[in-house]
């Protein structure tokens, strides 16, 4: 069942080309590699985002011919699409849903890496991959929201694009390039198409290179324990094939449910007005995907006292604050591998870990919540609590964790635990399989 | 050891079936001080939704006689209106009443023609200019996406429409800014479902047979119906595929259970000869 199993291709024409260039084994080794045979739901989420990015590339590439990048004619270029192109409204409705369901995959990819430890050695790299990918979504997401010209595309870009002003010194000049202008009008939306068709393609490289990282150093897996030898693993093909093909399944059903019978649901209604320099929206919210993050960058108000303990004094401006706040939200992921230097991966067996973990995952989920209110209070004040507690989890928490927290003992091996133990044995915690060790 | 896994599952169930029977085609999001509107029972709601052509008919008409005096349509083609059921002499009608520009005649000079099924609706104003100028500065938005760009989308509208209220009833239920009793000024009007309740347009539909329904069978020209009918009229018109693409969506959430039935039923076959989660 292992790679050595499928050797040279026997097709004489397949072997001429396999000898001059080895894609055949390549794929082989891609279908047939070993993965450990105890994996759970959540590591369907890989294959998932790949599907996601395959959908928003072929979508995206055919919405890009009816589409005019121009702001006299992008709204209307855009209902066009929805009104007079053969299936333009599903082609746009799979895009724009598309999007979203990207992010919960990419989201839930991630939890998935912080529970089980997925950043910790030897799989550091393969991490910060994973982190860069993320950046350049964000980046294609935020571009292609104001591709459409309605009113929360407008307003969206001119308030994330002045942030880059904050910048010192600088900061004028770069607004001015990244507008191409001195506000937000034509050159940016047709440098935010380029770009937003560009990245895709980047990510899809960068997803070339996160694969690779991954079957050199193999996935983890619940136990987050290393693979002992062939009897900890099975090919990924068929078993996990077949499993993914199932959670394409699931994944399809929720995207349709949403592109059918609510394709408005996660957007906003202000961006079916076409976009009006002159008039402000009332509320400028993002897409549900960065409300946490907007959160973190509403934070900070000049007279929050942690920003005038920290920062205000010696003449930073809370606007460059937030800013650099925003972005360390993601930075710090890179730090991980450095910052929780517990030995033991899965969350399984750091009784300590795990709990913070879901208080974190919580504090994740008030701060998305907390975006999309108005900047009042006491949204603002509960925001700046769940900032605070964001960056404590990485920079305090997770390193005290390391030293305090006394993990339990890990299993032997994943076949001993899952074949040795008996089919439960390893379902919650790690005794029964003391006694099995 | 897959309790993340399945309760994901569980999760995901649950948000496919609220999907499946929700009637949620529409932005549910609130506005700030907006008042939740009247639901109300549309034959567009829900996954077997869909138009009621001789209502949308009704709403083309409250629309022509009506609203288009201040309002656009301009995203909508007279062609369009084949989808809704007029024929070919009748879309040539509506068309025909309206001029557009032609093409420049032999002496290069401007010429207009009447409006054929191709055009879209043509507005009531010549440029915004002009909209702002015949209506105190704020020109009326345009129709085509209004019921999409609206918290509560039909529900709204609707709302809207019926949710005038006198100058003497709008003192008594709302506040102004400052704490103040809110009196509408001259060219305002109160509206409950306004956010703010407060509208610069006029009550456009007031009087029982301000429209007059020729078709058989046709419901009473309340205002109450009228404002339905127009409703969802402009639905259509914001969202003409809406019947079509639920009719597709049924088909496609059967095939991709059956799909999912299947590779999950494939799933637990192959895995059978591995012990473990695989």
């Amino acid at each position: 069942m292992s790679t050595e199993a499928h050797g040279a291709p026997r097709n004489r024409t397949l072997k001429w080309i396999n000898d001059r260039m080895p894609i055949v084994s390549m794929v082989e080794h891609t279908l047939y590699y070993p993965v450990p045979r105890n994996l759970n739901y959540m590591w369907n989420f890989g294959s998932l985002a790949g599907l996601a990015l395959i959908i928003m590339i072929v979508t995206g590439v055919v919405l890009s011919m009816h589409y005019t990048p121009h702001t006299t004619y992008a709204f209307d270029s855009v209902e066009r699409i929805m009104r007079d192109v053969n299936y333009g409204w599903l082609l746009r409705y799979v895009h724009m849903n598309g999007a979203s369901m990207f992010f919960i995959i990419v989201y839930l990819h991630i939890f998935r890496g912080l529970y089980y430890g997925s950043y910790k050695a030897p799989r550091e790299l393969l991490w910060w991959l994973g982190v860069f990918i993320v950046l350049l979504m964000m980046a294609t997401a935020f571009m292609g929201y104001v591709l459409p010209w309605g009113q929360m595309s407008f307003w969206g870009a001119k308030v994330i694009t002045s942030m880059v002003g904050a910048v010192p010194l600088v900061g004028d000049s770069l607004t001015a390039m990244l507008w191409g202008g001195f506000t937000v009008d034509n050159p940016t939306l047709n440098r935010f198409f380029s770009l937003h068709y560009l990245l895709p393609f980047v990510i899809l490289g960068v997803v070339i290179l996160h694969i690779w990282a991954l079957h050199t150093v193999k996935a983890n897996n619940p136990l987050g324990i290393d693979t002992k030898g062939p009897q900890d693993s099975i090919d990924f093909h068929p078993y996990y094939t077949a499993k993914d093909m199932f959670g394409v399944g699931v994944f399809l059903l929720v995207l349709a449910a949403f592109v059918f019978f609510a394709p408005n649901y996660l957007g906003h209604p202000d961006n079916y007005i076409q976009a009006d320099p002159l008039k402000t929206p009332p509320h400028i919210v993002p897409e549900w995907y960065f409300l946490p993050f907007y959160t973190i960058l509403r934070a900070f108000t000049d007279d929050w006292w942690l920003f005038q303990l920290l920062l205000g004094w010696w003449g930073m401006t809370a606007k460059l604050a937030g800013v650099l706040a925003m972005a360390g939200a993601i930075v710090v992921l890179f730090f991980l591998p450095w910052l929780d230097t517990s030995r033991v991966r899965s969350a399984r067996f750091r009784p300590m870990y795990r709990l913070f973990f879901w208080v974190f995952v919580a504090d994740c989920l008030l701060l998305g919540w907390i975006g999309a209110k108005p900047a009042e209070q006491p949204w603002t004040l509960i925001g700046q609590w769940a900032t605070i507690y964001y960056f404590a989890h990485f920079l305090i928490i997770l390193p005290l964790l390391s030293r305090i927290e006394r993990p339990k003992p890990l299993p032997y091996s994943i076949s001993q635990a899952v074949l040795g133990g008996g089919g439960g044995a390893a379902a919650s915690s790690a005794s029964p399989m003391e006694k099995s060790g | 050891m897959t309790r993340i896994g399945r309760h994901f599952l569980t999760h995901a169930a649950v948000v496919v079936g609220l999907l499946g029977t929700a009637p949620v085609s529409v932005p549910a999001m609130a506005a700030g001080s907006a008042v939740t509107p009247k639901s109300v029972d549309w034959s567009f709601n829900g996954v077997f939704g869909k138009f009621d052509h001789a209502q949308l008919r009704r709403g083309l008409q409250v629309y022509q006689e009506v609203c288009a005096a201040c309002h656009g349509l301009r995203l909508v083609a007279y062609r369009n209106l084949a989808a809704i059921g007029l024929s070919e002499a009748e879309i040539k009608a509506i068309a025909g009443d309206r001029e557009v520009a032609g093409d420049p005649d032999e002496d290069g000079e401007p010429t207009t023609r009447p409006a054929l099924p191709k055009d879209k609706f043509v507005g009531p104003y010549a440029n915004l200019q002009a909209a702002k100028a015949a209506n105190n500065g704020a020109a009326p938005p345009d129709l085509s996406l209004l019921v999409k760009a609206r918290a509560g989308g039909p529900d709204y509208l609707y709302s809207l429409l019926v949710g005038y209220v006198s100058e003497a009833e709008c003192k008594k239920r709302y506040k102004d800014s400052e704490g103040k009793p809110l009196v509408p000024a001259d060219g305002q009007y109160c509206n409950t479902y306004m956010p703010g309740h407060i509208i610069a347009m006029a009550p456009p539909l007031l009087d029982e047979g301000q429209v007059e329904y020729e078709d058989e069978g046709a419901p009473k020209a309340t205002v109450d119906q009228m404002s339905k009918d127009v409703t969802a009229f402009l639905t259509w018109a914001a969202e003409p595929y809406l019947a079509e693409r639920k009719r597709m969506g049924i088909k496609v959430m059967l095939f991709l259970l059956l799909f999912t039935g299947f590779m999950y039923a494939i799933y637990r076959h192959i895995k059978k000869d591995v012990k473990g989660n695989a």
